[in-house]
């Protein structure tokens, strides 16, 4: 049987929660892994909550839903409401502890805090919190490396703004170290 | 002997299903003429509609596309869109173009779609047996408006031409007559330019045509048209209503 | 390096549809298959093609019956209630014998309904839809590349046998992203259509794009020579997938995003050692009888898992034929069904639970 990871990210609409799951499933596809990306969609989209799963695999993907991941990344409060109980046992929450001022009540799980849109203003980058908390996601579960993500960044970015990747992956690398 | 009077080259040598004195014939003629004259059936898609001229598929040589009710707008749009060197033309009813096709109407003209309607305005729903039309007459009595069309419950009889001339898409619009040979003569010059505008690539273009039911109406062919131009004609004034060159 | 690029299923079949020489698409924007209609905006003018918005889905299908009956590949995309307001169109493009695709990303219903995945207009889909005497060959995909696969397919399918050919997928399909590749399809000369709507040039008699026969005898004429073509759809173009189904006590039936969910259930009770396979219909019109009479030999019974009330389990009995019990499962209103639903359902069958 080969590996396979259940990504879930949550947070508000506008926080980047598509694309930073676009950058991971697409790293995942440049290491020749099997890879899914299910949106929420309608109108929520827009400043409601988003969340998106990702799926990574040694083989092909069957259902793209994820009911219970391996990892949750949530970037707002009433995501970790409604998701911290769905997480596998053993499985890792990375929280955005910015905005989200409580603790993960479960003891069963890998919990990783991360300063992330802290982070972000302090690089002067507010927007860009969800890449600094998939560095932090990074570290927590080793699903890929710096250089792995590095090359779904590069992917995820259309060639006008190709100068972006490197404020991306530094981002991350904040993320990864902190 | 010379020959001085012939079936136009654009009209199939095949016996039309009209009722006598109706007006199709004569709509018909004058379309073909105007093929023969700008020597275009053999470029020419014509898309016949739902109502009286439904069987138009068989009247005229050019390939015909058979519509559903009152979308041959959009037929027609679709077909250009494929052979813009063509030319295209829809043959429609006042039920066909201003009540079920009106929304495909509007935006054929308000996209400027380069192809021409001939639109016929006979005031009544031939096909199915005499109901009002959109373009009935106020107190006109029809098979649906037994009483007289009132337009407090019934709505007021709408002038296409008028409509879509206010649109910044429509080219050229005139609203023409086939009660008498001047007008008749009007209406083929007003058929022929706007199929020559077409050619040029100038944008969408309508011919009104007034015409008569003397079956529905119940009334002669001459009676209907005397009728026609005693209470049509008033409501619906003879003219061009829009003949702009289009911006860009 | 992979040459595979991440896209949307939306986007995927549009892209498709270009590479299949697509160069006509006219549409009304409805969730959630938007990005079909996004993508032929941004492409279409930049290859020579044509896309129009427009005033309704009315006039879009109507649109696609002129383009088809001029002769050009055209395509146009909807959802659910868009799809409804199509069928009048749809109808006469069948019978006028004319080819085309159509894509229904379908939502949850009837009536305005939800824009969450649904399944629920399978019937729509295979038994009519519009009026009269007529069938769509209907592709359902379950993967993105499935989309562009089928899509490629549909054309040459609509054109071979000059019928409408519906993709149905879901809203899941159409918005998430997996890896696609697109096989560099030689611009294949496509196929003549000596009957199109392209102008006489004065050399030959005038073609007639019609489905108005008022003679009986021509209508039915004309509908048992497309049912001639059906027949050989029927014979040629079945698909569908069977997996585990040779030994299988019992038979999981489903389609779309609901056969992968289906897939993962049926791993599950494999390793618990309940023995289930999975037939998943990829056309649903024609139906894959042949695979049913065969496993249903040998099968317990049949599940057939869907994202409705129950419309595709009726192919799936009219197809066992009563050789064993066909039961069914199913969500709906853009409700999912998950992999532990299937379980239990199929542990209830088997007297497991």
């Amino acid at each position: 049987m080969g590996k396979t990871t259940e990504i879930m990210i949550a947070g508000f609409g506008g926080q980047g929660i598509l694309f930073s799951g676009k950058v991971i499933a697409y790293a995942g596809l440049m290491n020749n892994k099997e890879v899914s990306w299910l949106p929420s969609y309608g109108p929520e989209m827009r400043g409601g909550t988003a969340n998106c799963h990702i799926i990574i695999s040694d083989e092909p993907v069957g259902s793209p839903i994820i009911v219970n991941p391996d990892v949750l990344i949530v970037m707002n409060k009433p995501s970790l409401e409604k998701f911290e109980n769905a997480v596998k046992p053993g499985g890792v929450i990375i929280i955005d502890s910015t905005l989200i001022d409580r603790k993960v009540t479960r003891d069963d799980v890998t919990v990783k805090y991360v300063d992330a849109t802290q982070i972000a203003m302090d690089n002067n980058s507010p927007k860009l919190a969800n890449m600094v908390i998939i560095g932090a996601m990074l570290k927590a579960t080793g699903v890929m490396t710096l250089d792995e993500i590095k090359k779904g960044v590069e992917k995820s970015t259309p060639a006008s703004k190709a100068h972006l990747v490197d404020s991306n992956m530094g981002l991350i690398s904040a993320g990864y170290n902190g | 002997m010379e020959k001085v009077f012939e079936r136009p080259k654009a009209l199939c040598n095949v016996p039309l299903h009209y009722c006598p004195g109706c007006t199709h014939g004569i709509v018909h003629r004058l379309v073909a003429e105007v093929m023969d004259e700008l020597d275009i059936t053999g470029d020419t898609i014509g898309v016949a509609p739902v109502g009286c001229s439904v069987f138009a598929y068989n009247y005229f040589e050019c390939d015909m596309h058979e519509a559903s009710h009152g979308r041959a707008p959009a037929v027609a749009t679709g077909i250009k869109r494929v052979h813009n060197d063509k030319i295209v033309f829809t043959y429609q009813g006042d039920g066909d173009l201003a009540a079920i096709g009106t929304a495909e109407t509007v935006h054929a003209a308000a996209r400027g779609e380069n192809i021409t309607i001939i639109f016929i305005n006979n005031a009544i729903y031939g096909m199915t047996g005499g109901q009002m039309a959109p373009t009935s007459l106020a107190g006109q009595i029809t098979q649906t408006t037994p009483y007289g069309r009132n337009p407090k419950t019934q709505g007021y009889p709408i002038r296409m031409a008028e409509m879509l001339s206010t649109l910044d898409g429509a080219r050229y619009i005139e609203r023409v007559a086939v009660d008498s040979i001047k007008n008749i003569k009007a209406a083929k010059a007003a058929i022929k330019k706007a199929f020559t505008l077409q050619m040029q690539g100038e944008g969408f273009t309508m011919v009104e045509v007034l015409s008569s039911c003397p079956t529905n109406w119940g009334l002669s062919p001459v009676e209907a048209l005397e009728w026609l131009r005693a209470n049509m004609i008033p409501h619906y004034p003879l003219g061009v209503y829009c003949d702009k060159k289009l911006e860009g | 390096m992979s040459d595979k690029v991440l896209m949307k299923g939306n986007e995927a079949i549009a892209e498709a549809a270009i590479q299949a020489g697509c160069r006509y698409f006219f549409g009304y924007p409805i969730t959630p298959q938007t990005e079909v209609a996004a993508y032929m905006a941004k492409k279409m003018p930049k290859i020579g093609g044509v896309f129009l918005q427009a005033e309704s889905e009315v006039s879009a299908i109507n649109m696609v019956y002129g383009a088809a009956g001029a002769g050009a590949r055209v395509m146009t995309s909807s959802s659910s209630p868009g799809i409804s307001l199509k069928q009048e169109g749809i109808s006469y493009i069948a019978g006028a014998n004319l080819p085309c695709v159509i894509i229904n990303i379908v939502r949850g219903g009837p009536g305005l309904g939800g824009i969450q995945p649904a399944q629920s207009d399978y019937f729509q889909a295979t038994k009519g839809g519009g009026h009269g005497d007529y069938h769509l060959v209907v592709f359902a995909p379950a993967s993105i590349q499935e989309m562009v696969d089928l899509t490629s397919n549909a054309f040459d399918v609509a054109d071979k046998y000059r019928t409408p050919v519906m993709i149905i997928g879901d809203g899941m399909l159409g918005q998430m992203m997996e890896p696609v590749t697109f096989q560099s399809k030689e611009t294949a000369s496509l196929p003549e259509k000596p009957w199109a709507t392209t102008g006489t040039k004065g050399k030959r008699e005038h073609n007639i794009i019609n489905s108005l026969y008022l003679n009986p005898e021509d209508l039915e004429k004309n509908i048992l020579e497309r049912q001639e073509r059906y027949n050989t759809i029927k014979a040629n173009e079945v698909r569908y997938e069977a997996v585990g189904v040779e030994d299988a006590d019992y038979v999981l039936v489903a389609y779309g995003m609901t056969a992968r969910i289906a897939k993962n259930a049926m791993a599950t009770l494999r390793k618990q050692g309940i023995k289930v396979g999975l037939i998943r219909p990829i056309t649903l019109w024609p139906f894959p009888t042949e695979i049913f009479e065969k496993t249903a030999k040998t099968a317990k019974a049949f599940l057939s898992v869907e994202m409705s009330m129950g419309q595709m389990v009726e192919d799936v009995r009219l197809a066992v034929n009563g050789a064993c019990p066909v039961h069914f499962y199913g969500r709906t209103g853009g409700m999912v069904p998950t992999p532990d639903e299937i379980i239990n359902e199929v542990k209830k069958i088997g007297g497991v639970l």
